[in-house]
């Protein structure tokens, strides 16, 4: 059938056009209706795809009937259909829920503009996550990102640090995504070409070459800066904490697993374990800077009173844990990457998307703010434990599944110290839960405050759809692990 | 070791681009001077991209029929796709320097911090009330 031969191109196509034709529709409900469909759309086609992928196959699209390495290449395996089921599943979810938020947080003149940011910013995040080529990469990776500043900078409405967030964004994200095209410039110098199968096959005959090994270091530099790996977060907090609700879910669930996912490709698939070189930069670099951003990020995270900030802080903890599982590139510690990439998405979209609903109604999201305030808005605060308890990694969650394999990867190595803090830093997570709910459920409501009801329905649902995946997919974690386990055949079994 | 910096003088000039920009950008304090750092820092893997493509006595990749070393035309188009990237985020980037100058009524990244700052030491007190 002729969809089906062309999902994988309509997947990104679908949103890049919609952008434009989003400019023009007049109102506020049609172009969220039009990014609603547009974001159904493509979770359709990445749920077509990942059933055609998860057996361990891989579905390759040539863009113009142009074979590489002449045309782009878009290749379809398991991990990026994982990753782009994460990316359009979160936006569907997300956007039933935008209306009402978006509505009360975004000039009502501005949504058709608003809309067409956040498609171009979903077309990016899709297009690189899909496509096999280096280059390409770069390409979406800054279409997304400059939708991505743009959406950040809308919260100036409520806030001004909005603007300055954004603009730090912008020059970290810029040098960020540099970088990782001088290295790709580099890998092109001395293999000539950017497909990142040819590279694959092309790379190890020249493991030693110094051009190389340079490239390496500028792809995991400029993607440490993409994805926030400690020491290179400082844009982070500032940026999840003052953009609109709605783009702090989104991104928060899918900008930085995109970044993941890019690193992944390139240490696993591109360069690959055959590399010398590679093996101590994960061990005597990528892991103490994983460790590092788990402890600190989750210390910081507790000395927060905004709690959009204490959980931004606390994904850059998340994310150590992400870049430890790739860092100690054992079956059981790359299980748990690709598992945290799909389980933080959820815990964090659903944490945000009670955020925004508290935001909605109090108009803001601090600790001392929503003192007393969960027996008023009972929904969401039981979906905000639900994804409190996910980031502790307590059983019965998907944060206990992926944290599980983390410490199994550990003990496999024989590293009973690693263990030992990865149950610190879940220790510390307990302390900046436990401050939330204390406020929360068992502090008195300020006597000023005017009593406030619970989230609207068209925002509630598709929070506890979040919230009850987050227990879904901890219970049964059957579907996840299977996918888990065929990316981790593809990296550790010889290339895919 | 001469030969070495001036058979490839374009790479060395790539590298001190590279480095000057970067280091504009990091240490600046003008929001506007920063922006400009970064122009610097991407012309600079411009330059490396066109460098590579260049062949020694090689010419225009047309087609003539007579045998002829071409450049390769690849990296130029690439480069022709990150300058209008690079334009782009100039173009967003000013707009929000523009804009912070209207709300903040500075440019210096000093004086942002310190309105944060404030902004925040505010939002304490009015919550502690």
């Amino acid at each position: 059938m002729a969809f089906l031969d062309h999902v994988a191109i309509l997947q990104v196509a679908v949103p890049l056009l919609a952008a434009p034709l989003c400019v023009m529709l007049p109102g506020r409900h049609l172009p969220w209706a039009l990014t609603l469909s547009v974001s159904w759309f493509t979770l359709i086609c990445s749920v077509v795809l990942l059933s055609e992928v998860s057996a361990g196959g891989s579905i390759a699209y040539h863009l113009g009937n142009w074979p590489p390495p002449i045309g782009i290449e878009y290749r379809v395996d398991a991990i990026n259909a994982l990753v782009l089921l994460v990316v359009s599943g979160i936006s569907a979810i997300a956007l039933p829920y935008a209306r009402t938020s978006v509505e009360h947080e975004i000039e009502p003149d501005k949504h058709g503009l608003f809309y067409t940011a956040y498609l171009l910013c979903l077309t990016g995040l899709l297009g690189v996550t899909i496509t096999g080529d280096a280059f390409n990469i770069f390409v979406f990776l800054e279409i997304s990102s400059l939708s991505t500043y743009v959406l950040v900078a809308t919260g100036a409405r409520l806030d001004r640090r909005a603007l300055s967030a954004a603009y730090t964004y912008l020059v970290l994200g810029t040098v960020g995504a540099t970088f990782f095209v001088l290295g790709v410039g580099l890998l092109y110098m001395v293999t000539g070409t950017l497909n990142l199968a040819d590279l694959a096959e092309r790379l190890p005959p020249l493991a030693e070459s110094r051009v190389v090994q340079a490239a390496f270091a500028f792809v995991v530099a400029g993607m440490g800066l993409k994805l926030a790996l400690f020491p290179l977060h400082a844009w982070l907090p500032n940026a999840y904490a003052y953009a609109p609700s709605l783009v702090t879910v989104f991104l928060a669930a899918t900008a930085t697993k995109v970044s993941v996912y890019v690193l992944l490709r390139f240490v696993y698939t591109v360069f690959g374990h055959e590399f010398a070189f590679i093996e101590p930069v994960l061990a005597w670099l990528v892991l103490p800077l994983a460790v590092i951003a788990m402890l600190a990020g989750s210390v910081v995270a507790i000395h927060q009173d905004n709690l959009k900030r204490m959980f931004a802080w606390s994904s850059i903890a998340q994310i150590g844990y992400m870049m430890l599982g790739l860092a100690l590139a054992n079956a059981s510690g790359l299980t748990a990457t690709v598992l945290h990439l799909f389980n933080h998405a959820l815990m964090k979209g659903a944490l945000f998307m009670a955020l925004g609903g508290v935001m909605l109604r109090i108009g803001a999201v601090s600790l001392t703010s929503v003192r007393g305030l969960a027996r008023e808005m009972p929904w969401t605060f039981a979906a905000l434990v639900i994804g409190g308890l996910g980031l502790i990694g307590v059983p019965g969650t998907v944060g206990f599944v992926s944290k599980w394999y983390l410490i199994l990867a550990a003990i496999e190595k024989g590293w009973w110290l690693l263990a030992l803090l990865i149950a610190a830093a879940s220790l510390l997570a307990v302390i900046y839960v436990w401050k939330l709910v204390e406020a929360a459920y068992l502090q008195p409501a300020p006597q000023d405050r005017e009593r406030v009801r619970d989230m609207p329905p068209d925002m509630l649902i598709p929070l506890w759809v979040l919230a009850l995946a987050n227990i879904w997919f901890g219970v049964d974690a059957g579907l996840t692990t299977s996918v888990a386990g065929t990316v981790v055949h593809a990296f550790l079994g010889g290339g895919s | 070791m001469l030969e070495a910096i001036t058979d490839h003088y374009n790479y060395w000039l790539v590298i001190f681009l590279l480095m000057a920009g970067l280091f504009v950008t990091m240490t600046s304090g003008n929001l506007v001077k920063k922006i400009v750092g970064l122009n610097v820092f991407q012309t600079a893997v411009f330059l490396f991209y066109i460098s590579v493509g260049k062949l020694e006595g090689g010419t225009a990749p047309i087609l003539t029929g007579e045998p002829e070393q071409f450049s390769n035309p690849l990296p130029h188009v690439l480069i022709l796709t990150a300058i209008v990237v690079g334009v782009a985020t100039t173009a967003l980037g000013l707009a929000l320097v523009v804009r912070i100058r209207e709300t903040y009524g500075s440019i210096e990244e000093a004086r942002l911090q310190e309105a944060d700052r404030q902004d925040e030491l505010r939002a304490a007190a009015e919550q502690g009330r």
